[in-house]
C-alpha cells in the first residue's frame, strides 16, 4: 500500500487528541532529555526524533499506525471482567476497573480484530500499556485466544502486538490459566500449519513474556523494549548485586537469541508485510 | 479430615519433629501442659494419668478444629513447613524403581527440577517434580525449588520421552516460583515456560498434575498443564506470593495475610472457582505430621486419574484437554452472549454454544460455590 505520508498525517493529530498534548508544544524527550517538538514525535510514530527513542503508545493509536487506513474491524470488543474473586485491595477491583475504563475509554487491555495491513489480511491483537499496565486477566486471555483461534479458523495471519506487566493479580489463578490457555491456542494454530507474528512492545513481561509472546513463529520487537520475565528489582534483591548494563532489553533479548529481528516502529508495517510474503499466508 | 483414621490424640508424636507453627499457639499450650504434669508426677509420685489422657484427647480436638478451618494465611503457613513432605518423600514412600533421568541436553542438570522413570500403583509413568531441598546444603543444590529454564527445558524433554514410549506424566508442583537470575533471563526462562504451556497441551500421552505444597506462579504452571489438577487440601496455588501482591497492591508486605484471603489461593477455593478438579485430603496436623498417609492419599488420586484416562483415547484426551484450558478461565460477561444465551433458552436449540459456560454457569456458581469459598478462610 503506497500513501504512508497521508497515513503519518492522519495519525499525527489523533495521537495528539489522545495524550492531551496540543499540537506545537515543545516537550522533553524522556530519555535523551532534548527539547522536543510533540507534533514532529507524533508524525514521527511518537518516536523521539533526535535519539530515537520508542515512547509507549495506546492501542488504538498503535492500530492506526499499523493497519491500512479505515480497514480495522474490532471483534470481542464488549467482553469485561467479572471480578472472578470479587478483589479488594485499598480499593476494589470493580471500581479500579472503573477508573481505568474511563481513562482509557475500552473496556480491557487488549484491542482486538480483523485488518490489513498493506492490503495483507490479518487478525491484529494489540495491547494497551494504559490500562493497568495491560496486565492479563479473563478478558485479555479471552480476547487473545479468540484472535488466534480466528487465525486458524480463517486461515489469516495473527499478529500479536504484547505489552504488559503480566498476570493481573486482582483476578488470581483465573489470571494465570490464561497462559495456558493462549499458549494452547497457538499450539492448536501451528498444527493447523497458522503464523503467528509477536510483535514485543515495552513492556513485554512475566506472565504474558512466559506464554504467547514467546511462541510467535517470528518474534520482532521494537527498540530499547523492556522484555524480561522476573521484575529487575527482584532479581536484584535475589542475586544482591547490580544488573548488568541493557539487562532485559530488545536487544539483550536478540543477544540471547530470543528475538529474531528488531524493527524500528516505522518500518514495522513493511517489515510485518514482508514476513506475511515469506511465510506465503 | 474423615478420610483418615490416625490417631490424632498422641501429643508427643504430634509434636515430635515438626513444632509448632504461629496458629497452633493452642495445641504448644496443651502440649506444654502434659509436659508439666508428667514432670510433676515423676517429681511428686501422683497419678496424673487420668489427668494427661484428658489433655491429650482435648490435643486430638484442638488439631482437628483448627485444620478443619485454616485461614488462606494458615494455609500458606503449613504448605512452606520446613517438614513438609518434599518430591523425594513421596519418591520413597509411593514411587517404586525411581530411574531418575537428568540431561536437559542443552545447558545442565536443574537440580531444582526432578525428572525420571517411575511405577505408580500398577502403571509406569514419568515423574517430573520441583526438589526444595530437605536441609540447608541441598536446598542451595536445587536454589530452594525454583527451577532455572534447563529445569523446565528438562522437563519438557523426558516428557517428551515418556510421549513416544506411551508412558502418562506425573507433575508434582512445589516452588514459590521460577528463579528470578540474571542467568535464568539469559537463557530464556520466559521462552522455556511458554514452550512447556505451548507442548503441554498437545503431549500425546495423559498428564496428570498436582500441588503438593506452594504453586508458585508461571513456575508452577510451568509444570502445571494437564488433563487433570488436583491440590492437596492444605497446598496453594496462586498467581502471586501472598507477600508480593501485598507488596504490590497494599504497598506493604506487612498485608499478606489479607493478600492471601484476596487471592482465593486455597484448594477449596480454587475448587469452588472450578479451577482444579480435585482436593486431595491431608490427615488433621498436616502431611507433615504424616508424610505416610499423605502420600497415601496422593498416590490413590494419581492412581485414580490414571486409570481415568487410561481408557481414553488420546484424541479425546486431547479435545478435553483443550476444552479444559478453554473454558477454565472464562470469567467475563458480554452484553452480546447474555443476548444470545436468552435467545437459545427460548429456543431450546443452540445451547451449549460458547456462550452458556461464561455468563450464565459463571451467575450461578456465584450464587452458590463462592460464598463457600469465603468460609473456607
Ligand atoms: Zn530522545
Amino acid at each position: 500500500m503506497a500513501g504512508e505520508p497521508t497515513e503519518k498525517a492522519e495519525m499525527s493529530s489523533v495521537s495528539e487528541r489522545r495524550a492531551g498534548v496540543p499540537a506545537g508544544l515543545w516537550t522533553r524527550c524522556q530519555k535523551c532529555g532534548q527539547m522536543v517538538y510533540e507534533k514532529e514525535v507524533a508524525e514521527a510514530l511518537n518516536v523521539c526524533p533526535s535519539c530515537g527513542f520508542h515512547r509507549r503508545v495506546d492501542a488504538r493509536t498503535r492500530i492506526r499506525q499499523l493497519v491500512d487506513p479505515e480497514s480495522f474491524e474490532e471483534f470481542a470488543a464488549d467482553l469485561q471482567t467479572v471480578d472472578p474473586l470479587e478483589f479488594k485491595d485499598r480499593i476494589p477491583y470493580k471500581e479500579r476497573i472503573r477508573e481505568e475504563q474511563e481513562k482509557t475509554g475500552e473496556k480491557d487491555a487488549v484491542i482486538v480484530g480483523r485488518a490489513f495491513i498493506r492490503g495483507r489480511a490479518v487478525v491484529l491483537a494489540v495491547m494497551n500499556p494504559g490500562f493497568i499496565m495491560a496486565s492479563m486477566g479473563a478478558v485479555v486471555g479471552e480476547k487473545i485466544t479468540r484472535a488466534i483461534e480466528k487465525g486458524a479458523d480463517e486461515n489469516l495471519p495473527v499478529i500479536l502486538v504484547t505489552a504488559s506487566g503480566g498476570a493481573r493479580m486482582q483476578e488470581g489463578m483465573v489470571s494465570l490459566v490464561q497462559m495456558a490457555k493462549t499458549s494452547a491456542a497457538l499450539a492448536r494454530l501451528h498444527d493447523a500449519g497458522g503464523l503467528c507474528i509477536v510483535v514485543a512492545t515495552d513492556p513485554t513481561t512475566a506472565g504474558v513474556a512466559a506464554s504467547f509472546a514467546s511462541l510467535g513463529d517470528v518474534i520482532v520487537a521494537e527498540p530499547g523494549a523492556m522484555i524480561g520475565f522476573a521484575g529487575p528489582r527482584v532479581i536484584a534483591n535475589t542475586i544482591k548485586a547490580e544488573l548488568p548494563e541493557g539487562f532485559q532489553t530488545a536487544e539483550f533479548m536478540l543477544e540471547h537469541g530470543f528475538v529474531d529481528r528488531i524493527v524500528a516502529r516505522g518500518e514495522l508495517r513493511k517489515e510485518l508485510a514482508r514476513l506475511i510474503d515469506y511465510c506465503g499466508k | 479430615m474423615s478420610s483418615t483414621t490416625i490417631d490424632t490424640e498422641s501429643p508427643d508424636l504430634l509434636a515430635a519433629n515438626v513444632g509448632f507453627l504461629e496458629f497452633e499457639a493452642p495445641l504448644a499450650r496443651i502440649h506444654n501442659d502434659i509436659e508439666q504434669m508428667r514432670r510433676e508426677a515423676r517429681e511428686s509420685g501422683r497419678d496424673l494419668t487420668a489427668d494427661v489422657a484428658r489433655q491429650a484427647k482435648r490435643f486430638g480436638q484442638t488439631i482437628r478444629k483448627l485444620y478443619a478451618s485454616l485461614s488462606p494465611w494458615e494455609t500458606v503457613q503449613v504448605a512452606r513447613h520446613p517438614k513438609r513432605p518434599l518430591v523425594p518423600d513421596y519418591i520413597q514412600r509411593i514411587f517404586r524403581d525411581f530411574c531418575e533421568l537428568h540431561g536437559d541436553r542443552l545447558h545442565g542438570d536443574d537440580h531444582a527440577i526432578i525428572t525420571g522413570f517411575a511405577r505408580l500403583g500398577g502403571h509406569k509413568v514419568m515423574l517430573v517434580g520441583h526438589n526444595k531441598g530437605r536441609d540447608l546444603k541441598e536446598r542451595i543444590k536445587c536454589n530452594f525449588g525454583c527451577a532455572h529454564p534447563e529445569g523446565y527445558r528438562k522437563a519438557l524433554a523426558k516428557m517428551k520421552l515418556a510421549e513416544k514410549f506411551g508412558l502418562p506424566v506425573v507433575c508434582l508442583i512445589d516452588t514459590q516460583g521460577a528463579y528470578p537470575g540474571v542467568g535464568a533471563e539469559e537463557r530464556g526462562i520466559a521462552s522455556a515456560i511458554a514452550v512447556n504451556l505451548f507442548e503441554m497441551s498437545r503431549l500425546r500421552t495423559p498428564i496428570v498434575c498436582a500441588v503438593i505444597g506452594e504453586g508458585g506462579s508461571g513456575g508452577a504452571l510451568g509444570i502445571g498443564v494437564g488433563d487433570r489438577v488436583a491440590m492437596f487440601q492444605h497446598s496453594f496455588y496462586s498467581v502471586i506470593s501472598p507477600e508480593g501482591c501485598a507488596a504490590i497492591l497494599w504497598k506493604t508486605g506487612e498485608k499478606a495475610k489479607q493478600a492471601a484471603e484476596a487471592l482465593n489461593l486455597t484448594s477449596k477455593s480454587l475448587k469452588a472457582l472450578n479451577l482444579i478438579d480435585h482436593i486431595i485430603p491431608e490427615p488433621a496436623g498436616g502431611a507433615h505430621r504424616f508424610p505416610d498417609q499423605a502420600a497415601a492419599n496422593l498416590e490413590a488420586c494419581l492412581c485414580d486419574a490414571l486409570r481415568d484416562l487410561k481408557r481414553l483415547k488420546i484424541e479425546t484426551i486431547l479435545k478435553r484437554r483443550y476444552d479444559r484450558l478453554r473454558h477454565i478461565g472464562g470469567f467475563f460477561s458480554s452484553a452480546q452472549e447474555e443476548v444470545r444465551i436468552a435467545a437459545s433458552q427460548a429456543v431450546r436449540t443452540v445451547r451449549r454454544a460458547a456462550a452458556p459456560r461464561l455468563t450464565g454457569r459463571l451467575a450461578s456458581r456465584r450464587a452458590t460455590s463462592l460464598p463457600a469459598a469465603a468460609h473456607a478462610g
